[in-house]
């Protein structure tokens, strides 16, 4: 593990006088199993490396990266990375992060169990899966993919100006994707479970949910144009989330890309909503200790009784607005500059289960799943309209299952029409936690 | 790329448990790219990536391993990786001998981008910001990014295939936001092609930057889209993108063999108006899907999916060709070499139709007019399937009234494609896109001429 550290600081080491370097390194090991009629469809190993350098010399940034760590590589990505400078235009903010003395949180991200589970046992959740899935119900047709996959991920962040970090994380999880079919119609449900090590996996459970879901939309029907409350399911929850931490970024208010750029100290959500981001949180499965630019993660809160309160910065936003860095730093790869991101995101849960919620609604739509959130939401500007699925809620009860409608508003509308909040929070494979959401007066358009 | 004697040997290795197939997949990648935001050009970045990706099928397995190590050494530890997931039974030394196929190929990349100054891909993007910028104040923020990529591939495998491509895409887009009483509103404009440099020829980095800052302002006026079952046109281009989600994904053939498609055991079938022929055709020279060999270096091919409304044929991969006694089509595809290729589309266009697209629109009563669409998604076994619309307008009594604002439009891949009532003659290749699936992303372009659907479920908030 400390070899990525060394490589890392040996390659900041080398910035000349008036120049900040970053060395971003990362080593992954991957597999991943597919299975498909009680056979391996796939069998992956892979392992990968690389290193992303960013130089900040005269208030110019360059950035260059190699998909390799070859002796000669590190050389020349730095020096790629410092010719790319040159064109650059200057801004008084860049730099790379400094480090600001806060610990990181201590977490146990790396699990042995799954660095030692041998590729036989891999397969046979894979195929365990795939089984299970057809078994679930005998309406159970298809099976789209059913796979196992795992991660084990570590880098590390070096800079000229003294930051020095490494992480190591485990990661896996199984999906299953299946096809439930009746009088000559075809639906589709998902299951998965998350883990640090495959022990934690639960198999039966990620089956179930898969089967439940699709076989509860056979018979589904295209309703008629409403507006309703909708209750929308935990995993459509986690992706809302998602969207809405793009628009408290530092960065997207710095630049006049978020709606909630002058609303500080304003009322911009239901006042049960808080919002915040905390990847110290260890149940998260997108938590770590340090973020994209080796600062300690922490918690931010973004949204505390329906008023706002803060922004996620990484350092150069932190600098530019006059705040500081939250840790928000987040990356995609080594193949390019960290932005600023949302990294853990939550809403503080409230005291009913989503059959609870579901009992105290007389006309509404349980949105199980959602189509086209990246091509129907614009969190600039706030429209929200995206394809839906789910149950109809009639008098308190679960009624007719419905498809090929779209539900729509904006951001800024749906916050305060939020009704109530679900006990059910639980973390998904995204930088969000879910949690039922009831949302009041919302279009529904269907045939 | 690699000598051919090191590839047999490699691939000798890679069989040496009794596989039924072995491929080695060679990459060597170079991108660039240069964004300007916020009225500075802020960052460059460059970078390589080189490796190989080696897979083993025995019966209905496929083992697959990648490294970054293209000696001898890394390429033998991967292609004994690959043999291992794949757990043949065994056995034997195979011989194998590579010949290089014979490949049509487009005209050659005239302008390297790499011998390009960078200060010149800097700046177009300033060009694009000052003319972006005085379209007006109301627009408060642009950002543009150039970016360049060259592909060198090569693709061999046991039944004695060698064939290789070197593929140089160029790519420039263009980001508005316009403020005012109603909010911000955002417009964007792109323009890539598998060419080089030579791209800013045709294309007019200024002129774009306005179209995307008018198409920003315009918003700004717009109104909630309507919700509900309603005619909808869509303009030249833009369109494909409706039916690579429609009906493109679905006529994948590996979604077929999993029947997890609508459009399963359907050749042969009328699956749409008679005015709709649909092709997938990589071999466009220039288009953004183009190349001259697939990832398992297939021939890119010409394929007519639909034919005069008739299902004619599926997109094929190499293997699932290879099974089924026929030629793959040219439809392999993959992320980079550290991924497994999968059936994926091209450039996937309708053929013009007889209509004049002018009298489509004064023939519609009341519905929708869709200038831009977003991209979409699909699920293959429902065909119910979303795209965006970015600019829309209303039609009333005939003629293009109101913007509207942003929302999804949702139908159903088979029943849409019956439901194509009028088809233009104003053939357009649409924006460049990136088709995700299974978590790889590709090039892909798509165009249409204007066409008209009767009806289709347009997500707004107006009654």
């Amino acid at each position: 593990m400390s070899e990525l550290l060394d490589i890392a600081t040996r390659v900041a080491g080398w910035a000349d006088d008036g120049e900040q370097v970053e060395a971003y390194v990362v080593h992954e090991r991957e597999t991943e199993v597919r299975a498909y009629e009680g056979e391996i469809e796939s069998l992956s190993s892979a392992e990968s490396q690389g290193i992303g350098v960013r130089v900040v010399v005269d208030g110019k940034q360059g950035y260059a990266y190699a998909g390799t760590l070859d002796e000669d590589a590190l050389a020349e990505t730095l020096n790629e990375a410092r010719d790319n400078a040159v064109f650059a235009e200057s801004d008084e903010f860049n730099g790379v992060a400094e480090p600001d003395g806060v610990s990181p949180a201590v977490l146990e991200l790396f699990d042995e169990r799954l660095a030692s589970c041998s590729t036989d046992d891999k397969v046979a959740l894979a195929i365990e899966l795939e089984r299970a899935t057809r078994a679930a119900d005998p309406r159970i047709s298809g099976i789209e993919s059913a796979e196992y996959i795992d991660t084990i991920y570590e880098s590390a962040v070096a800079t000229s100006t003294g930051i020095a970090s490494v992480t190591r994380e485990s990661g896996c999880y199984v999906s299953t994707y299946a096809l439930a079919d009746e009088n000559g119609e075809t639906q589709t449900g998902f299951g998965f479970s998350l883990g640090r090590q495959p022990g934690e996996l639960d198999v039966t459970a990620a089956a179930a949910d898969a089967a439940q879901r699709a076989t509860r939309l056979l018979g589904a029907v295209k309703p008629p144009t409403a507006r309703l409350t909708v209750v929308l399911d935990p995993w459509v929850t986690a992706q809302l989330l998602g969207i809405i931490g793009h628009t408290l970024t530092g960065e997207a208010v710095l630049k006049g890309r978020s709606l909630f750029a002058d609303r500080m100290g304003e009322d911009v959500a239901m006042s049960a909503i808080t919002l915040v981001d905390d990847a110290t949180n260890p149940d998260a499965f997108t938590a770590s200790m340090v973020d994209g630019e080796g600062l300690a993660t922490r918690r931010t809160e973004l949204i505390a009784d329906g008023v706002l309160q803060g922004f996620m910065h990484n350092s150069y936003s932190g600098r530019r607005s006059g705040a500081a860095s939250t840790g928000s730093a987040v990356r995609g790869g080594f193949k390019g500059a960290p932005g600023a991101g949302a990294q853990a995101l939550a809403l503080a849960p409230g005291s009913q289960t989503q059959a609870q919620l579901i009992a105290g609604i007389d006309d509404g739509f349980l949105v199980q799943d959602v189509a086209g959130l990246h091509s129907g939401v614009n969190p600039v500007s706030g429209d929200f309209s995206t394809g839906a699925e789910g149950l109809l809620i009639r008098n308190g009860e679960l009624a007719e299952p419905i498809r090929e409608v779209t539900i729509a508003s904006t951001l800024q509308r749906l916050l305060h029409d939020v009704q109530a909040i679900g006990s059910d929070l639980e973390w998904l494979p995204m930088n969000a936690a879910g949690v039922s959401l009831v949302v009041a007066d919302v279009t529904m358009s269907g045939g | 790329m690699l000598d051919t004697e090191l590839i047999n040997r490699t691939l000798s290795t890679a069989l040496t448990t009794g596989g039924d197939f072995a491929e080695v997949f060679v990459e060597d990648k170079r991108s660039s790219s240069a964004v300007l935001d916020d009225g500075r050009v802020e960052e460059l970045t460059s970078g390589r990536d080189r490796g190989a990706g080696i897979r083993v099928v025995v019966g209905d397995t496929t083992g697959f391993a990648h490294t970054a190590d293209l000696s001898e050494e890394g390429l033998a530890g991967a292609a004994r990786a690959a043999a291992a997931a794949a757990r043949g039974g065994g056995g034997g030394v195979r011989e194998v001998s590579v010949s290089a196929i014979d490949v049509p190929r487009g005209a050659p990349i005239r302008i390297s981008p790499e011998e390009v100054a960078k200060a010149t891909k800097v700046g177009l993007l300033t060009l694009a910001n000052e003319a972006a910028r005085g379209t007006g104040s109301a627009i408060t923020q642009v950002s543009a990014r150039y970016g360049d990529s060259r592909r060198r591939i090569m693709v061999a495998n046991s039944d004695g295939l060698l064939a290789e491509d070197d593929q140089v895409r160029t790519l420039f887009s263009v980001n508005c936001v316009a403020t005012g009483d109603t909010g911000l509103q955002t417009g964007r404009e792109s323009a890539g092609r598998t060419v080089g440099f030579e791209l800013f020829d045709e294309t007019d980095v200024e002129e774009m930057a306005r179209r995307a800052a008018e198409r920003a302002l315009t918003k700004l006026n717009a109104r909630p889209a309507p919700s509900g079952a309603i005619p909808v046109v869509v303009g030249p281009g833009g369109g494909g993108v409706l039916f690579h989600e429609a009906c493109g994904h679905g006529l994948e053939a590996d979604l077929i063999a999993k029947s997890a498609s609508v459009f399963a055991n359907r050749v042969g079938e009328k699956v749409a108006a008679d005015c709709v022929t649909l092709i997938d055709d990589g071999t466009m020279a220039g288009e953004w899907g183009h190349f001259a060999i697939d990832d398992e270096g297939r021939p890119a091919g010409h394929n007519v999916l639909i034919k005069d409304g008739v299902l004619t044929d599926y997109m094929w991969d190499y293997l699932r060709a290879r099974k089924e006694g026929r030629v793959g089509g040219g439809n392999g595809r993959r992320q980079s070499y550290q991924h497994l290729p999968m059936v994926r589309m091209t450039n996937t266009y309708i053929s013009n139709g007889p209509d004049d697209p002018a009298a489509i629109v004064a023939d519609t009563e009341s519905g929708i007019y869709v200038a831009e669409l977003g991209g979409g998604q699909v699920n293959t076994a429902t065909g119910d399937f979303v795209f965006g619309m970015t600019e829309a307008y209303l039609i009333e009594n005939g003629e293009i009234t109101d913007p509207v604002r942003e929302g999804n439009i949702i139908g159903n891949g088979p029943e849409v494609l019956t439901r194509i009532d009028a088809l233009g003659n104003d053939f357009a290749m649409g924006s460049p896109g990136m088709c995700g699936k299974d978590g790889q992303g590709v090039p892909v372009g798509d165009g249409t001429p204007t066409l008209r659907v009767e009806s289709l479920t347009v997500g707004g908030t107006a009654a």
